[in-house]
């Protein structure tokens, strides 16, 4: 297996895609922090990065490699190898290959300016909301088999995660306004890792509003060791289910 | 004739002069009830370290009662520990402990009476249910005392230093904790409170009813239930105070609540829920304040009138303005929003398109508290520029006309 995570993780380095998108990262965070006057401001501008451009390179990204990889995988399942490990390692590399970019894009800039909770939340934030969105485009990969619908499943995933569910949300709000809300909501923004990851810094950055009734429901909650550790629990499982399905379907298809 | 007077006075003095008597182990009284009572006006009281279960001590002399090195006044949880009932009094240097609990009657730490001219000062308050209460005083000074309560819940507790129905006082320099409200101002007319400092308290850090032509000053008022209320006040000047961490749904740094010709200056605001709540607020003018880091900066209800806002600075607020209605009779002017994204063609230092200071998450927020969940998602962020560009929910005249691109100070 360490063999073909090594084989992916430097196919994915020689490939130019991911060392532009560090690049990228990287210039962007540190024009943000250094052109805004108070460093909050640059948060907020690096924030957007982490909830929009992390996800939407990681799922297309991922599904474009996969894609390109069919023949190699086809190799690979040639050869006295099992396919969970075939399918495993692919993931393994995919994922580590695009959190190094963030760690070295972001993560420097990060330390620099922001070396306190809330950098670090950042960081830990945006590493498991790449690898979260790997999961789901290898995920979105073995069930549709045709290349140019799968990217556009991913690219529709992406869409939904980062702007329809929102709206859909915002319009049960306001639908039901009339109820207490709050315990709900904290289980809807669960079926979204990246409103659950908004929600982590959301924490840290806007402590004072957050503090209102309602707010001070979600920081009762999420402000908790339990409530982290849930989140944390919640993230991870967007990694763990996903992959396990993929696995599984990846096991009994018809290559 | 006048000089016939002063020479009059100071031969009065001379023969009267103020005996000095002395309280303690071995001296020439062992109780402060005896000394007192072996005291005539104008004397001094010396009190010598040691610890006195005197039930309730009444002064209705005029004298000085000191303390010398904090002899402790215990009140065993049953009494009023000093009662004054004298114009002129001093009390100074004690250590009370364990006031009595009344709901029927406000017992008091140390309470005067109907009395002028009394001085409070260097006292040290521990557990007492008021604690210090004036009540129909007249120029009294509460001065540089530590006032530590244990309150648990509003219903059986007591304030800080409570004034009722009083004229020109003098708070100054004390520190309140544990207690119901940290300073607390009923009827009371042309007083000063000055650099106390007011937290942990379980209401306000100090609170203002019916009381006219007042001024607190350099004050520090933090992690109150619910920070500072002026209510149903006329002319009051609040002048550089710090107003730090008063977090909850309720919890303002100043609550202004009908109040009228009030004068904000040089004030600071630092991590309220929300800095400035005001309703029914009229004529009231803000200059020179700070607001970092707030949850609402200015929470500003369509009940108040001729508000001015200039030269204040806005920065890293996550609302800057919040609202509830379109009628807006207030003026905003020259203030700095670290939240304006205009330009200064002509250089004269001031925004040429003007700042709206209210969001339009803002208004949704305050309508749906839910959807604070939502705040600074990709949705609610397009739904901010758009309202933007085309103001519909937010109230069109509620804008500075001319921000300042940088700091107002």
């Amino acid at each position: 297996m360490r063999k073909i995570v090594k084989y992916v993780v430097a196919d994915i380095l020689r490939n130019r895609t991911v060392l532009v998108y560090t690049v990228a990262l990287f210039a962007a965070a540190f024009t943000v922090f250094s052109l805004e006057d108070n460093n909050s401001k640059g948060v907020l501008s690096l924030l957007n990065i982490i909830l929009i451009i992390v996800p939407l390179v990681s799922i297309i990204f991922s599904a474009i490699y996969v894609y390109n990889s069919s023949e190699f995988v086809e190799l690979l399942v040639s050869q006295p190898l099992k396919r969970k490990t075939i399918w495993l390692s692919l993931f393994s590399g995919l994922a580590f290959s695009l959190t190094l970019a963030f760690f070295a894009g972001v993560g420097i800039p990060v330390l620099i300016y922001q070396p306190n909770l809330l950098g670090l939340t950042m960081m830990a934030v945006g590493s498991l909301l790449s690898i979260i969105f790997v999961a789901i485009a290898m995920l979105a990969t073995v069930i549709i088999r045709d290349k140019a619908k799968g990217i556009g499943a991913a690219i529709l995933l992406w869409l939904y995660f980062s702007l329809l569910f929102d709206g859909f949300v915002l319009f049960l709000l306001f639908q039901f306004a009339d109820y207490p809300l709050e315990k709900p909501m904290i289980a809807i923004s669960a079926m979204n890792p990246i409103d659950l990851s908004r929600i982590l810094i959301l924490l840290q950055l806007d402590v004072s509003a957050m503090m209102g009734y309602t707010g001070a429901v979600f920081k009762d909650f999420f402000g908790t060791y339990s409530g982290i550790s849930f989140s944390i629990l919640v993230l991870m499982s967007w990694v763990a289910v996903p992959v396990w399905y993929a696995t599984r379907k990846f096991n009994k298809q018809d290559l | 004739m006048r000089s016939v007077l002063t020479i009059c006075c100071m031969l009065s003095c001379f023969f009267a002069a103020a005996k000095t008597i002395t309280v303690g182990k071995g001296r020439a009284f062992q109780t402060i009830t005896a000394g007192i009572a072996a005291a005539a006006g104008g004397d001094t009281v010396l009190v010598y370290p040691g610890i006195y279960r005197e039930k309730n001590l009444l002064i209705s002399k005029s004298l000085v009662l000191k303390g010398i090195d904090f002899p402790v006044l215990d009140g065993e949880h049953r009494y009023e520990i000093i009662s004054v009932k004298a114009s002129a009094v001093t009390v100074e240097g004690f250590k009370l402990l364990h006031s009595g609990v009344s709901s029927l009657e406000d017992i008091a730490g140390i309470k005067v009476y109907d009395a002028r001219d009394v001085v409070i000062s260097n006292n040290i308050l521990n557990d007492s249910f008021f604690g210090i209460y004036i009540q129909n005083g007249t120029n009294c000074i509460v001065e540089n005392n530590l006032l530590t309560g244990t309150a648990k819940n509003e219903q059986q507790s007591g304030n800080g230093i409570h004034s009722w129905k009083c004229d020109s006082m003098r708070i100054i320099g004390n520190t309140v904790s544990g207690h119901r409200d940290g300073i607390y101002f009923e009827f009371v007319k042309n007083s000063v409170i000055w650099r106390n400092k007011a937290q942990n308290n379980i209401r306000y850090g100090l609170h203002f009813m019916f009381s006219n032509d007042d001024m607190y000053v350099s004050n520090i008022f933090e992690n109150n239930g619910s920070g500072v209320s002026v209510m149903f006040s006329k002319n009051i000047k609040m002048f550089s105070n710090y107003f730090a961490e008063n977090w909850g749904d309720a919890s303002h740094g100043i609550l202004l609540k009908e109040i009228s010709d009030g004068y904000l200056q040089g004030n600071y605001f630092e991590k309220n829920t929300s800095a400035v709540y005001m309703e029914g607020a009229n004529r009231i003018r803000m200059t020179y304040n700070s607001f970092r880091n707030n949850g609402w900066a200015l929470k500003i209800q369509a009940s108040c009138m001729d508000v001015e806002l200039e030269r204040n600075n806005f920065i890293g607020n996550t609302f800057d303005v919040g609202t509830n209605g379109t009628l807006v009779q207030n003026t905003f002017n020259n203030n700095y929003w670290d939240k304006y994204e205009g330009y200064d063609l002509n250089k004269d230092g001031k925004g040429d398109i003007p700042y709206h200071p209210v969001s339009m998450y803002s208004m949704i927020v305050e309508k749906y508290a839910s959807a604070m969940i939502l705040f600074r998602s990709f949705i609610t962020t397009l739904l901010d520029k758009t309202e933007k560009i085309l103001p519909v929910l937010t109230p069109e005249n509620l804008r500075d006309n001319s921000p300042l691109m940088k700091k107002a100070f």
